[in-house]
């Protein structure tokens, strides 16, 4: 199988480049695979395409940044078409194709771990279907009953005359038949191809550098723009005096455009270094006096406040049973603003003309991004295409945002009939992005003579995320409640342990910073408030972690599961050498349950030394198993970044950190050994692009607790003294 | 001008003597394998290879690489063949999203050109370059066996 490009409205674009070995970019026509391989090449339907040499086209909607899916979400169609993996191309799907075809392919988006749970069944029955016309057609043509013919490795058979007819040959036939109304799924026992290791289609181009990013795309006549954004979010642009770059090499234009000022060059460089020389100034508004620690006063306010306060859960009477409890603990944990950083900054190419916009981004929604260049540029949906390309990383920030599209369109139209790339410096990127919330939430718990725990409460105070990026109100059914951001009490709200009298609020305070979905969002977070509590629980019980968090959850069955399942592989219980520690957690999240022990040291520098991180992870089917190990281990190095160094702090109302100097990224010395426990227990799909990270935090600070005695209540733990060894 | 041999064509630039390397392969010489990260010699995304020595080609003035040689992830591969490192990486399925890749490859072969049976403190010594999927675990894995594969060779 081998990945191609696909399918863009307009034949305006092919040109290749490959000089010195370089990339060829083809741009063919739309939905036209049918076109451009003669007219003999059918679509079966909206995912299936099969051509008369039996090579079978399966398309693919959503993103592809590295998460996998572009290999796992076609094999799903795949196992139920019955055809020969071997010979599979994936084709993206167009934008403009899903406006135009009434979005026969469903949500582009790949974001909240979705693209498996989200599409599996259509993407099943779209496989089915396709399998079932192909199968009649067959049967049409020897003139027998379909139910004698069965479809195995692109090829059917009729079971008596034992006949057989490849895919390609009654192709043209079955796509003219009526699709069946109902398909009959396989039973999971029957899978040949889902569970199975499957090599990830996109691999081979990236490796051999022909991968095609939102930054690689060359067009004929193509001009290059570097933005400034005001520093202080919010503000926008005063004056602009461009006198020293205007008569610069190269230089075609200097452009205020309200909220930033954007240099037009011909190479990128020369755009970036005249921006230094543009002299602008700045409306700051009423932010330039922020920080950090303002902030979380604001923050904390909210957590005393009786007022603008939404109930997320309310289980029981808390403040009667807190009240009479035998023993009360009480802690505040704090979580900081955190940078996506993908490695590829910030960009888009926009090309508008004639009343039709172009756009090349890397792009996690291409249907947001089509939609807000369709409103930029003041023209219909059906007159942009947005160009599919690879994402050099997204983790949410190329999802809700779609700032760098209103930017590559805003520079655009001021170059019409030119195309123009824009793409951002890193300190654009760290300094202009949508952050993980900072979050301070406080924590309550009674527990009873024998240490059970029985009243619960918990009170997050953060910005919200739906509110300030999506702009949609705080009502059900987006929220569990009034005016509760289910991202701002993940994990919180949906506590599974069996405690009778809960208590969950929130306190939405939106501070100037933007926010937005930062890789495992909510879960990125308070798993580590929850967890982390639980284990002040059973250490004032007098209890052994594990044990304290199995009573608990006898009534979450695969919240349970993962938790045994893992803490038998990590051989809880059992000695360790002296000087080394366990630590545990457990959570659920984007339908995933997941399970980390950590066993490490502490030495008398606060290096910590991870010496094994046992992860679980039950995802109900597993799609392609050495695909979910990647995205784990990935998780690993995600989450200990996070949380051994990721801080982005407030100063003067913008970002203080700029770059990987100050914006530390884990290295490949600092991996730790990761172990996964892969505890598929069947009967639900979950995600596995975000959940591995819910459980890290907590579980390495729970046994950097029981190896010194310190407990972490606030993150980054660079600030405690601490790193990574 | 500026003339250099990119994977092992002449090339010729008209542009500032300081402008950096990577973008003149990038935007002159429309040589995308070289990705730009960080632009401050951090993270390692643009790394090439200068006369067979890896360097992080955002920080380098092409100047600096006037009448050399720059090998880039797409000359790597000879004849159609791919170099062993690129093999151990699609064979043990290193990169996610990809965009660094190109960069660890080119510092995994200056590596093993240095040092043909690297231990896991010598790659560790070596491999400085960011991941943000974090791929580490598997370009341990790849490096360790592109090592036995070229040995097998020899």
């Amino acid at each position: 199988m081998t990945k191609t490009f696909i399918a863009s409205r307009r034949k305006f674009l092919k040109q290749s480049a490959a000089i010195g070995g370089g990339l060829t970019v083809g741009f063919a026509v739309p939905d036209a695979l049918a076109q451009k391989e003669g007219a003999a090449a059918a679509e079966i339907n909206a995912w299936v395409v099969v051509r008369p040499d039996d090579t079978v086209i399966i398309r693919y909607a959503r993103a592809e940044m590295g998460q996998g899916s572009m290999t796992s979400a076609p094999m799903l169609v795949a196992e139920e078409l019955e055809c020969d993996w071997k010979k599979v191309k994936i084709e993206y799907v167009s934008a403009n194709a899903n406006v135009r075809r009434k979005r026969v392919w469903g949500d582009m988006a790949s974001v909240g771990s979705r693209t498996i749970r989200f599409s599996q069944e259509y993407l099943r029955k779209g496989g089915a279907t396709a399998r079932e016309m192909l199968i009649a057609a067959a049967a049409q043509q020897w003139g027998v009953p379909a139910s004698e013919c069965a479809a195995a490795n692109s090829v059917i058979t009729h079971g008596p005359s034992k006949r057989k007819l490849s895919f390609g040959k009654v192709a043209s036939a079955a796509a003219k038949l009526e699709p069946p109304k109902e398909v009959k799924l396989k039973d999971p026992k029957d899978w040949k191809l889902i569970g199975k290791p499957v090599k990830r289609v996109d691999i081979p181009d990236t490796v051999m550098g022909r991968q095609v990013y939102g930054i690689d795309v060359q067009l004929p006549g193509m001009v290059y723009a570097a933005i400034a954004q005001c520093p202080v979010f919010g503000g926008t642009v005063k004056s602009v005096d461009a006198a020293k770059v205007q008569n610069r090499r190269g230089i075609i234009k200097v452009a205020p455009l309200g909220t930033f000022v954007a240099v037009i060059a011909d190479n990128w460089w020369r755009a970036k270094e005249a921006l230094r020389d543009v002299n602008i100034e700045w409306d700051v508004g009423a932010n330039g006096n922020a920080t950090s620690a303002s902030i979380m006063d604001f923050y904390r306010a909210g957590l005393d406040a009786q007022t603008d306060i939404s109930v997320g859960r309310k289980d029981g009477d808390f403040d009667q049973a807190f009240a009479s409890a035998a023993k009360k603990l009480e802690a505040e944990y704090f979580t900081p603003y955190l940078a996506h950083s993908t490695m590829e900054p910030m960009g888009a190419t926009v090309l508008i003309k004639d009343g039709k916009v172009d756009v090349w981004t890397s792009t996690q929604n291409a249907e947001a991004s089509l939609a807000v260049a369709a409103a930029s540029a003041g023209v219909p949906l059906e007159n942009v295409e947005v160009h599919r390309v690879q994402l050099g990383g997204g983790f949410g920030r190329r999802g809700g945002g779609q700032d760098f599209v209103r930017q590559g369109v805003a520079i655009a139209k001021t170059m019409e009939g030119t195309p123009v790339k824009m793409l951002w410096t890193r300190e654009e990127d760290m300094q202009h992005d949508f952050y993980r919330p900072a979050s301070l939430v406080r924590m309550k718990a009674g527990l009873d003579a024998s240490g059970n725990p029985v009243a619960w409460y918990s009170r997050v105070a953060s910005t919200s995320i739906i509110s300030t990026l999506l702009h949609l109100p705080l009502k059900p059914p987006l929220a569990p409640a009034e005016g509760i951001d289910p991202q701002a009490v993940a994990s919180l709200n949906d506590l599974p342990h069996a405690i009778p009298n809960v208590k969950v609020e929130y306190a939405q305070r939106n501070a100037h910073v933007p926010v937005g979905f930062w890789r495992t969002v909510g879960h990125s977070q308070n798993p580590f408030v929850r967890e982390s509590f639980m284990d002040e629980l059973a250490s004032a019980a007098g209890k052994d972690p594990f044990e304290y968090r199995r009573a608990l959850l006898a009534k979450s069955p695969k919240d349970l599961g993962v938790l045994e399942a893992t803490a038998g592989a990590a051989g809880w219980g059992k000695p360790l050498p002296a000087g080394v520690f366990r630590g545990i957690a457990q959570t659920e999240a984007y339908g995933s349950y997941t399970c980390a022990v950590a066993e490490l040291s502490v030495d008398k520098n606060g290096e910590v030394a991870i010496r094994r991180l046992v992860l679980g992870v039950d995802p109900g089917y597993v799609v392609n198993p050495d695909n979910v190990l990647a995205q784990m281990q990935g998780s690993a190095v995600f989450m200990l970044t996070a949380m051994f160094w990721g801080e982005i702090t407030i100063k003067d109302g913008r970002a203080e950190q700029s770059n990987f100097h100050d914006y530390r990224l884990m290295r490949l010395r600092e991996m730790p050994k990761i172990e996964l426990v892969l505890a598929p227990s069947g009967g639900f799909w979950g995600g596995v692009g975000e959940p591995g990270q819910a459980s890290i935090a907590p579980a390495v600070c729970n046994a950097i607790f029981a190896a010194t005695g310190k407990r972490i209540r606030s993150l980054p733990l660079k600030n405690h003294g601490l790193t990574l060894a | 001008m500026i003339e250099l041999t990119v994977n092992g064509r002449k090339r010729s630039a008209d542009v500032e003597p300081e402008m950096p390397l990577l973008w003149v392969l990038r935007d002159v010489l429309d040589v995308k394998g070289p990705k730009f990260g960080c632009g401050i010699a951090q993270c390692g995304a643009c790394t090439v290879h200068l006369n067979g020595e890896p360097v992080r080609s955002c920080s380098v003035p092409v100047s600096a690489a006037a009448g050399q040689k720059v090998l880039t992830i797409e000359g790597l591969a000879q004849r159609g063949r791919l170099h062993p490192v690129q093999k151990a990486w699609i064979d043990h399925e290193v990169p996610q999203c990809g965009y660094c890749q190109g960069g660890q490859i080119m510092a995994a072969v200056a590596l093993l050109k240095k040092n043909p049976n690297p231990s896991d403190k010598d790659i560790d010594a070596a491999m400085t370059n960011i991941c943000r999927c974090g791929t580490y675990a598997r370009i341990r894995t790849a490096i360790h066996a592109a090592a036995k594969s070229g040995k097998a060779k020899a």
